[in-house]
């Protein structure tokens, strides 16, 4: 998702901020997962924008997608070339309002961006966990995401906000802790990933482990796997373009050269972008942690786990007043997922409101600069604002 | 707010829940909400207009009419409103019983086919009718139906339900007044809107 982050146009930020920690779960008294697994010590990193109300009412919490961070708005340090990644979004009178809302963002658990995951120093052994590291699902990270809550004393969320991976985690919290949550805008999402996302998650995980440096996910000392990342990386961005985003924006056209090499360098403009964009990721991400999110994403199963395998079921368990979006040219989370979850939601005469955003950059379309987007939650959370105080 | 709109408004309760089929920007809603703290849902098929209404604070679903009623369980709302959108409608005697499933009461409004101007129309020049309420050409017109107030009375009685209350009205399409007919209704109304209810209530 880093490619899109960008500044506010208007130059209208959050301003300076700080990533912070948390850590729970100490031993003896470690987290169970729902593998079974005990685990812990567990650290979140997490940041905060704007003013916690007198009575705590005005709380956000926005949920990342599978390779984003704790960051999601404003500057660590005013020299940072970019902001975090949903700067057009949380701000001063943006889409989320941080002069009305205080907003939280935290790193999901098993990412490598603060939070503890497999890259981390196992305290045990004082070697990162590697594959030591249990398998953790959707609910770890709720659960995680609650501990932290309990911890900065928040007992109400206003909304919770995400989307893609980030979005199953807001139906999750919703699931989970349906008292705790007054509304929820899950984004480009769904309650269980299809076949065709399954298949092009494990491809990039074969990519990975086919990589002699993943070295059965001990590398850490060593070279890393940053092939098999890379051609990871390559497959995640195909599915977040579109056919016809990818025909907008590269076209048959060549990069920096006005005919063919005959050789297998990069020709072709989309090449080149899919390649810079493996490259660029190396550097950031865990290739374990990688493994481990794209698991969790492909496990998640909403009606499974909270309605013994019916999605009605599950959402008859939720309270919240939901915003569903879902994007035209999203061929990785479909329009017609976000209606099978609205559906459900109306069988159960939930609160819900469901617009199919005209966009025709595919799956990406959430994270980009978009009025229609930002009108709709301004929207939506003023109008639950309002209610949740009358 | 349009004259149509206010008369179908003066018909709902305070606090009761409605479903506005076709709801368009929201106007009615709006109204309903702000007016008569009205639980009220939309679904509106242009996504344009879904987005205006989210932005206003209401609970609007993108999707087609037709389709999105089946979702809600018996009874879910007090009213179901219909809003010069029957003339557009597939399968009406369908949609109806899935007003009636959904509602306890339909509210259903149209365009009155037999007003006097189209008649005139019809039997002085011969061509096919064109009015300000009805101002397409045949070829491109969406409104497949031609439905008169005699006709909807009739319709509501063969597919089982009552009329609760009507109105016959003459108004324009925009129009912010308008007048109730009394006298040959079918003749002078450019609007019928009708309550339509169950024979068990």
């Amino acid at each position: 998702m880093s490619e899109y982050i960008e500044h506010d146009s208007d130059g209208v930020t959050v301003g300076q901020v700080e990533k912070k920690y948390f850590t729970f779960a100490e031993p003896p008294h470690e987290m169970e997962l729902e593998s079974g697994a005990r685990f812990g010590p567990i650290t979140i990193a997490y940041e905060t924008y704007g003013t916690l109300d007198a009575d705590k009412e005005n709380v956000i919490l926005i949920l990342h997608a599978l390779t984003g961070d704790s960051h999601a708005a404003g500057y660590y340090r005013t020299e940072d070339p970019k902001p975090g990644w949903w700067e057009i979004m949380i701000g001063p009178g943006k889409g989320i309002d941080t002069d009305k809302y205080f907003v939280i963002c935290s790193n999901i658990f098993g990412s490598c961006m603060g939070s503890t995951g497999p890259s981390e120093l196992n305290p045990k052994t004082g070697r990162p966990y590697g594959l030591d590291f249990p398998v953790v699902t959707t609910g770890d990270m709720v659960r995680a995401q609650k501990a932290l809550l309990d911890y900065l004393g928040i007992e109400k969320i206003l909304s919770v906000v995400g989307g893609s991976i980030g979005g199953m985690q807001v139906l999750e919290w919703c699931a989970r802790y349906p008292e705790m949550v007054v509304s929820a805008i899950p984004l480009a999402t769904t309650t269980r990933h299809s076949a065709l996302a399954i298949a092009f998650n494990e491809v990039a995980r074969q990519s990975i482990m086919a990589d002699p440096n993943w070295n059965n996910g001990n590398y850490y000392s060593g070279s890393r796997p940053n092939l098999g990342l890379a051609v990871a990386r390559m497959i995640g961005h195909i599915t977040y373009l579109s056919d016809e985003s990818m025909r907008l924006k590269f076209g048959r056209r060549l990069q920096d050269k006005n005919d063919f090499s005959f050789n297998f360098d990069a020709d072709f403009q989309v090449e080149s972008y899919l390649r810079y964009q493996g490259k660029i990721f190396v550097d950031r991400f865990d290739a374990n942690s990688f493994l481990y999110i794209t698991k969790a994403a492909d496990y998640f199963d909403l009606g499974k786990q909270h309605g013994a395998g019916r999605i009605v079921k599950a959402f008859s368990k939720t309270r919240a007043k939901f915003l569903v979006v879902s994007f035209t040219s999203d061929w990785l989370y479909p329009t017609y997922q976000s209606r099978a979850m609205v559906k459900a939601m109306k069988k159960n005469g939930l609160d819900v409101s469901f617009c199919e955003i005209v966009a025709e950059w595919g799956h990406d379309a959430f994270l980009l600069s978009s009025d229609r987007l930002t009108n709709l939650m301004q929207g939506f959370l003023s109008r639950i604002y309002s209610e949740n105080r009358s | 707010m349009r004259f149509d709109l206010q008369m179908i408004a003066s018909w709902i309760d305070p606090a009761a829940r409605v479903l506005d089929l076709g709801c368009g920007e929201g106007e009615l809603l709006h109204y309903l909400k702000t007016n008569k703290q009205v639980t009220g849902t939309g679904i509106e098929r242009d996504e344009k207009k879904v987005s205006r209404c989210i932005e206003k604070g209401l609970t609007v679903l993108q999707g087609d009419i037709n389709e999105e009623i089946h979702d809600y369980p018996d009874n879910t709302f007090d009213y179901v409103i219909l809003s010069r959108t029957l003339q557009q409608v597939y399968a009406p005697a369908l949609l109806i019983h899935s007003l009636l499933r959904v509602g306890r009461k339909g509210i259903v409004s149209f365009p009155n086919f037999s007003h006097w101007k189209i008649r005139m129309q019809l039997l002085l020049t011969g061509y096919a009718p064109l009015t300000r309420q009805l101002p397409y050409e045949w070829y491109d017109t969406p409104n497949i139906r031609v439905i008169t107030l005699k006709d909807f009375r009739k319709f509501v009685w063969q597919v089982g339900f009552h009329i609760v209350k009507e109105a016959a009205i003459n108004t324009d399409v925009q129009d912010k007044r308008g007048r109730i007919v009394n006298v040959c209704q079918n003749l002078f109304a450019t609007y019928g809107i009708f309550m339509v209810g169950k024979d068990e209530e």
